[in-house]
Formats: structure tokens, sequence, C-alpha cells
């Protein structure tokens, strides 16, 4: 497939989006966040990083970049398209997912492997997962606490759209140990934890790899 | 037109997990502030802008923080403008 990893002012996690995209057999290629088109991306991927020096709140200042437009057209026609750890935060403020994510709870800067359990296959991203796995990958982040209020976690929860849990010990004091979370269609997936840190055995560990399938959902939620 | 200043607070929503108030109540504690009961943290802007009126003002200072400058998820916020001295 065609992967378009988004390139902000700040972005430091974009090489390794697309080394991951690359190695799990995908055409991918950066996009500077001043391009007003995709370049006919099958799947789009917003990267971790400190976007505009997370000014004012991380995301804040991104979500209004020109490229912000393709991005949310791409969503909204149903494309796949995926948020790692300040591309979540860019999703939050763009308001393609709900919540926001803010300062850690305990306020230092966590980096560190985490565990996290896969609530649902019925995202692009988590089809290649089975429901209820645990797996293993870096966070590194100090503005990781998601919150929302009562209302949208019920509904979250409800409609299976949180994605992804910590097990073991929530690293940041996200609300329901909240990891990651999807749109109400799914195609668009919010994730905290890096899995493109986490797709080569010299990197200690490989499950983020089947993220990077981008496989068709298929048995929907089991 | 009019040049106006305006202020605007955003404080994190009362009842929300403040972990940064938390930090500098422990610290003034520390530092023998033993009166001090809870603190929270916030920001203020000040924004620099011409308009018609105090509440053409107000009104795009609002439309500002909607937009930008606020979180409504987490966040509220006041605004004062002020005719600015010429």
């Amino acid at each position: 497939m065609k992967v378009a990893i988004v390139r902000f002012p700040g972005s430091n996690c974009d090489a390794d989006a697309l080394n991951a995209a690359r190695a799990a057999g995908h055409e991918a290629d950066y996009v500077w966040h001043r391009s007003t088109h995709l370049g006919g991306a099958d799947v789009v991927i917003l990267p971790g990083g400190f976007s505009y020096g997370d000014h004012l709140r991380p995301g804040a200042i991104a979500r209004f970049s020109p490229v912000m437009s393709a991005v949310v057209a791409h969503a909204k026609a149903g494309g796949p398209l995926i948020g790692i750890c300040n591309g979540f935060q860019i999703l939050c403020e763009a308001h393609l997912l709900p919540g926001q994510l803010v300062r850690n709870a305990g306020l230092a800067f966590v980096c560190r492997p985490v565990t996290i359990r896969v609530e649902s296959d019925a995202t692009p991203f988590t089809a290649r997962y089975t429901v209820g796995r645990e797996v293993r990958m870096p966070v590194a982040h100090g503005d990781g606490r998601y919150v929302a209020d009562e209302a949208t976690l019920d509904r979250l929860e409800r409609e299976h759209r949180v994605v992804f849990r910590y097990v073991g010990g929530n690293p940041n004091g996200s609300m329901r140990d909240i990891a990651g979370i999807c749109s109400d269609e799914g195609n668009v997936v919010g994730i905290m934890p890096h899995p493109e840190r986490a797709v080569e055995a010299i990197l200690g560990s490989t499950d983020g790899t089947p993220l990077f399938a981008f496989a068709p959902v298929t048995a929907g939620v089991s | 037109m009019t040049r106006f200043l305006g202020r605007v607070r955003v404080m994190p929503r009362a009842g929300l997990l403040d972990p940064q108030g938390h930090a500098v109540e422990h610290a003034l504690g520390a530092l023998g502030f033993d009166t001090v009961s809870a603190v929270r943290v916030g920001r203020t802007l000040e924004i620099a802008l011409e308009g018609e009126s105090e509440q053409q003002v107000r009104s795009r200072l609002r439309e500002m923080c909607e937009r930008l400058v606020a979180n409504p998820v987490t966040e509220d916020f006041t605004i004062d403008a002020v005719e600015a001295a010429t």
C-alpha cells in the first residue's frame, strides 16, 4: 500500500515510522506539513515528536497546518489514519478523536517499555492482532494522560473504541488506563506508545509489526 | 478602530487533576508557607488587537479561545479587555 508519513516541524519519529512501513512491504514516503495533498496515499501516519515545540498544548498548532485539510478529508472518506504519540495528540486537537492528552500525572517524562492489551481488532491497525493479546512497546512522552468526560469515556467503552489499554501499570494516569482509541468508524486510531519502535528483534520487541500490516478489517469486534 | 489589550486567562477545569498545581503546592509547603491549601497552574495570554468596541473585541477573543487558545475538554477561560493606552 501507499503510505504517507506527515512531517511537522518538530516531528522526530518520522524516520522510524517510515522504516516500519517499508519493512512491512509498503511504499512509504514523507509528506511535508505545508503540502496540501497526500500524494495519493492509502494510509496516513502522523508520527511522534514535538510538533511546534509543544507550544500552547501538544498538537494545538500542528492541527492548523496546511496538510491537515487533506488529512481530515482522508479520514472523513474512511481512509486509514493513525496518530502515534504526538500524532495522537494532534488527532485529538483536530477533533478527529475525542478527548485530550494532558500532562502525565507524575509530571515526569516517561520513557520505558510498557505492556498494553489489544482491546479491539476492528481497525485497520489491529486487524492482525487477537483481542486480548498483550504486547510490549515503549512509551516516550510527557503529556500522555488521556482525559475525557465520563459520558465520552462510557461511549468509547460501549462502542468498543478503546483499542489499547495499559496493563500491569499505568505510566501516566490515563483515565481507564486508555493507551489508544479509535473513531466511530474505526479508521482513525490514536496510540500513545510507539509500535514503530517495536518492529525488529534488535529493538527488544517485534510486537508492533502486525500494526503496520494495515490489514482490512474482517471479523469486526469479536 | 481602537487599540485594545485583551487578557485571556486559561485554567485547568475544576475537579481535574492538576499535577503542576500539586507540585507547586508541595514546594510552597516545603518552603514553610504552611497556610497554602491549594494551588492550580494555568496560563495568561496578553493579546494586543484592534477593534470597534470592547464588546466586539471580547467576542473576537472568545472566538480565539474556542478555536485555539483553550481546549474545551480540560480548560476554562475568562476574558478581560481594556482599551490600550495611547
